[in-house]
């Protein structure tokens, strides 16, 4: 295949940054949408000129570093990371937009590389269950009904890339807190602190300056893990009973 | 030391072994009895100590919690944006844990006795027999963490039985368990972050290691996005960056993992435990084509109602799986192995895979003209159970093969094929997890501690987890609660100093060769190199000519490669893979001595020279029943051989045999 890309270039987070024209030819169809920017950074190597910065680690859609805007959508048209993106959903002499997630909480570092360290900030505000290490009771002590599991699993299943807040209109984070939330919400053990919870993260969320929720649903319609909207509906009741409860 | 030279390569030093592990107990009360003789930090002279980490997978990330927990001043350090994406996360299978939940007759000595031996007998005993005795205290942890495991409708949680072994002892999370067990572990960390007894430092890479009187007292990193070298001080360091598979440029690793830390540690004393261990996964995506940059793992569980065949004759290779009769099919795994089928373990279903394909039976595109993969049908299972159930079990692992493939696993059978994994080799340590440089502690997938020559299947994330929750917290303390004498060290130290400029030395001199060819182009050679002759499958011949070709390689790379960019003022993801080749060069040749050096086939590694008159791997006990632990002699030097004689008092030695 060989294609058109238009893609971000920004040297460091002080630079204005602009877009760029570059061409690629000869890209397997099998490759994946990384693997086709790896090609076009050996080329630009023999080229004298200097490879685009992107993130990415695992390649297998799970550890949630990649993440790009595609034609204007977080990842690309298939409901996948960007590294699970394969060429075969291209076409031979298409021209593709290619830019970073855009969010005042995520500062560019270089061309497609932002820092995402806000939604760490979230978890340490509250997305954890306070256990100690070498004190837990038998694992089997606790039983949690297979549905309420199960869902706990599908919430838990989000990897962090921050595709959520690079869709929303409003650089939302509250579908990643809000599958944070209800994760560990759904578990016994994490019930005692589930006011305490939802309020400390909900906090953290404003204080990093993301926007706030809309309930638009563009988080959920490109989340690479599906992690359903109605996440954000669990969060919201919580919220509502910790007002009541005056935490 | 011995003057000679063997097979002109390596010289033969002292012999060491483990002075931690009590062995005048019975090892079932090894691990209480060090725990008890471990020197005790007092919780208010905690505070006073610090300890740095470097890496926060399973090891690092729980090591960092816990530590951070007791009490200690924790630096943790790691290259990704975020403690989350360690590579841990993308285990897919399980982690076992000694329950006998399934009431099938499972326990701490059987967990044991089959770790043991599917590593071959070339892992510590006493080391084995203490992760399947706290595996069970992991899972307790994991639970009440809130790591979602799968769950059976009375609530309590299910098991899957995973390949080498007879009995369901494998906890699993859907085909996530890794990411389940990552994000537990992360979010105890990310607690400590907020308890203040832990500062995390994203996008840093370790670069060099501080030794100081002969104790390891800190690190030298780079910040990735400003190039910021910068040095760290501390009264002991962890290492906790998992394997070097990327060394084959082709694995199943993130493209990120590195040898650089341990690298680094060992050309400062460290020494390196049988480097050439390296576990060929058998249930991988095959290759694609040259444009890929690495391969995909799929979780060995589906080898629990996968059956795997080829072609019973080579013309049908090209036809469609599914117009090839039953009885055209070879399902060789159940016709060798009828007791174990295709739940041998994964070093006998991988080796068995390359002899299918090396014999023309194997299926799928052609890479340089053979055909690299074999079936994993699960029409049987469909028939059996119902779509709905194989889909309940892995429906994940069935997406994920179809977004990559582009084939549909439900209709048309999975192609798969063996690939690098995992590393067992790493640096050696004692039973304390300290290597043989006082103050330096190496955990998980960077030591060589548990490992054998193949590990079992949901082993890894057990040792991890063992490692940092449970066996760091109780050991380090013993040499912590030695250090408040240690004199202190500043920025201006000579060591520290040194370290520092060694450091910028090395960045300097990359980007001074300005050559004309790319790193990526030296990695992908040096992979080639590393995978045709250090692979699944060995010869002395293609050793020795290995050693060459690498030499011949590293030498070009120090006057070709060009490094683009600047080294300071951005991010420089060109520098940052420079430095991290420069190190798998002079790895990947330490490999290459080791795997020379060890006449036998082992697990994993297969040596043609040492096989049954079946084909099978021929281990010899009388000569290499030790962990070859390999000294640093300095640049160009032969590297110096000490042996740890491995002991087995609990566990007969026995030829292993699944058939």
């Amino acid at each position: 295949m060989n294609l058109t890309l238009k893609i971000w270039r920004q040297s460091g987070p002080e630079d204005r940054g602009a877009m760029h024209e570059y061409q690629v030819k000869g890209i397997s169809e099998e490759s994946s949408f990384l693997e086709m920017l790896d090609v076009l950074n050996e080329e630009l190597f023999a080229r004298g000129e200097e490879p685009i910065a992107f993130d990415s680690d695992c390649r297998e859609g799970i550890c949630g570093q990649c993440g790009i805007v595609i034609n204007g959508i977080a990842h690309g048209p298939e409901v996948t990371t960007t590294c699970q993106l394969h060429m075969r959903t291209f076409h031979d002499g298409d021209t593709i937009t290619i830019e970073p997630w855009r969010a005042e909480a995520f500062p560019v570092i270089k061309d497609l590389v932002v820092n995402r360290s806000a939604l760490d900030r979230i978890i340490q505000a509250g997305g954890y269950i306070s256990v100690n290490t070498g004190a837990a009771p038998d694992a089997h002590a606790t039983p949690v009904p297979k549905q309420d599991a199960d869902r706990a699993f599908e919430a838990a299943a989000c990897i962090g890339c921050g595709a959520c807040v690079a869709a929303c209109p409003n650089a939302s984070a509250m579908l990643f807190t809000s599958a944070k939330v209800t994760h560990l919400q759904l578990l016994p053990q994490g019930k005692p602190e589930n006011y305490k919870r939802v309020v400390n993260m909900l906090n953290q969320m404003d204080e990093e300056g993301f926007g706030s929720c809309t309930n638009i649903g563009e988080c959920a319609a490109v989340c690479p893990k599906q992690i359903p909207l109605d996440v954000i509906s669990t969060l919201n009741r919580q919220l509502g009973k910790a007002a009541l409860k005056g935490v | 030391m011995s003057d000679t030279l063997i097979k002109g390569l390596y010289r033969e030093g002292e012999k060491i072994a483990d002075t931690k592990a009590p062995l005048d107990v019975p090892i079932s009360q090894s691990w209480e009895e060090r725990k008890f003789k471990a020197a005790l930090v007092n919780p208010a002279n905690r505070r006073k100590l610090r300890v740095i980490i470097v890496g926060t997978g399973l090891a690092g990330g729980a090591a960092a919690a816990s530590l951070g927990e007791m009490g200690y001043n924790v630096e943790v350090f790691f290259y990704q944006d975020s403690a989350r994406r360690a590579h841990s996360i993308a285990a897919q299978g399980g982690i076992n844990a000694a329950k006998n939940y399934r009431n099938d007759n499972d326990s701490v000595y059987r967990l044991f006795y089959d770790t043991v031996k599917g590593g071959d007998y070339r892992a510590r005993e006493t080391n084995v027999y203490r992760l399947a005795e706290v595996s069970a205290n992991i899972i307790d942890q994991c639970v009440a963490q809130g790591v979602p495991f799968a769950r059976e409708y009375g609530g309590l949680l299910d098991n899957r039985s995973f390949g080498g072994v007879q009995v369901s002892r494998t906890f699993y999370a859907r085909g996530q368990t890794g990411q389940q067990l990552l994000i537990g572990a992360y979010q105890a960390l990310e607690r400590q972050v907020a308890a203040g007894t832990v500062t995390e430092h994203p996008r840093h890479e370790m670069v060099e290691i501080i030794v100081s009187d002969g104790r390891a007292r800190g690190i030298v990193s780079r910040d990735m996005a400003t190039g910021k070298l910068e040095t760290h001080v501390a009264d002991a360091v962890v290492l906790a960056t998992g394997g070097y598979g990327n060394v084959f440029f082709l694995s199943t690793n993130a493209m990120g993992c590195n040898a650089t830390a341990i690298w680094r540690a060992h050309r400062k004393g460290a020494y390196f435990g049988n480097p050439c261990f390296t576990q060929i996964h058998p249930t991988c995506i095959p290759q694609h084509g040259d444009q890929q940059s690495k391969l995909t793992l799929m979780s060995e569980s589906l080898r629990n109602d996968g059956r795997i065949w080829v072609p019973k004759k080579a013309e049908d290779c090209e036809k469609d799986p599914r117009e090839i009769p039953e009885e055209d099919r070879d399902y060789y795994l159940e016709r060798i192995y009828p007791s174990f089928g295709n739940l041998v373990p994964r070093d006998i279903a991988s080796r068995q895979a390359k002899n299918m394909c090396d014999e023309g039976r194997g299926v799928g595109p052609k890479i340089d003209g053979v055909a690299r993969g074999v079936y994993l049908d699960f029409a049987e299972a469909i028939g059996r159970m119902g779509k709905d159930a194989v889909s309940a079990k892995y429906g994940n692992l069935f997406d994920m093969y179809e977004r990559i493939t582009g084939d549909n696993p439900y209709e048309v059978p999975m192609r798969i094929y063996p690939a690098v994994h995992y590393t067992m080799g790493g640096l050696w340590v004692d039973y304390d997890l300290e290597s043989n440089v006082p103050g330096l502690y190496v955990a998980g997938e960077a030591n060589f501690s548990d490992h054998g020559a193949n590990r079992l299947g949901a082993s890894a994330l057990m040792q991890g987890l063992s490692d940092g929750y449970f066996v760091l917290p109780n050991t380090i303390n013993d040499y912590l609660a030695h250090c408040f004498n240690l004199p202190k060290l500043d920025e201006s130290s000579p060591d520290v100093v040194e370290a520092l400029q060694s450091a910028q030395a090395r960045v300097d001199r990359l980007m001074a060769v300005n050559g004309s060819r790319s790193v990526d182009s030296f990695h992908k050679e040096l992979g080639h190199i590393m995978w045709e002759y250090c692979g699944m499958e060995r010869t002395e011949e293609g050793l020795k000519k290995a050693i060459g070709m690498i030499r011949e390689l590293r030498k070009e790379y120090w006057q070709n490669v060009r490094v683009p960019g600047k080294s300071i003022g951005e991010l420089n993801q060109s520098l940052e893979k420079a430095g991290r080749v420069a190190d798998f060069m002079e790895l990947g040749e330490l490999m290459c001595i080791d795997a020379l050096h060890r006449e036998e086939s082992c697990g994993g590694h297969f040596r043609a020279e040492s096989q049954t008159p079946e084909g099978e791997a021929l281990r010899h006990d009388d000569k290499f029943l030790y962990v070859a632990a390999w000294e640093w002699a300095g640049e160009d030097q032969p590297p110096v051989l000490h042996k740890e004689d491995l002991i087995y008092n609990n566990i007969e030695l026995k030829q292993r045999s699944y058939k």
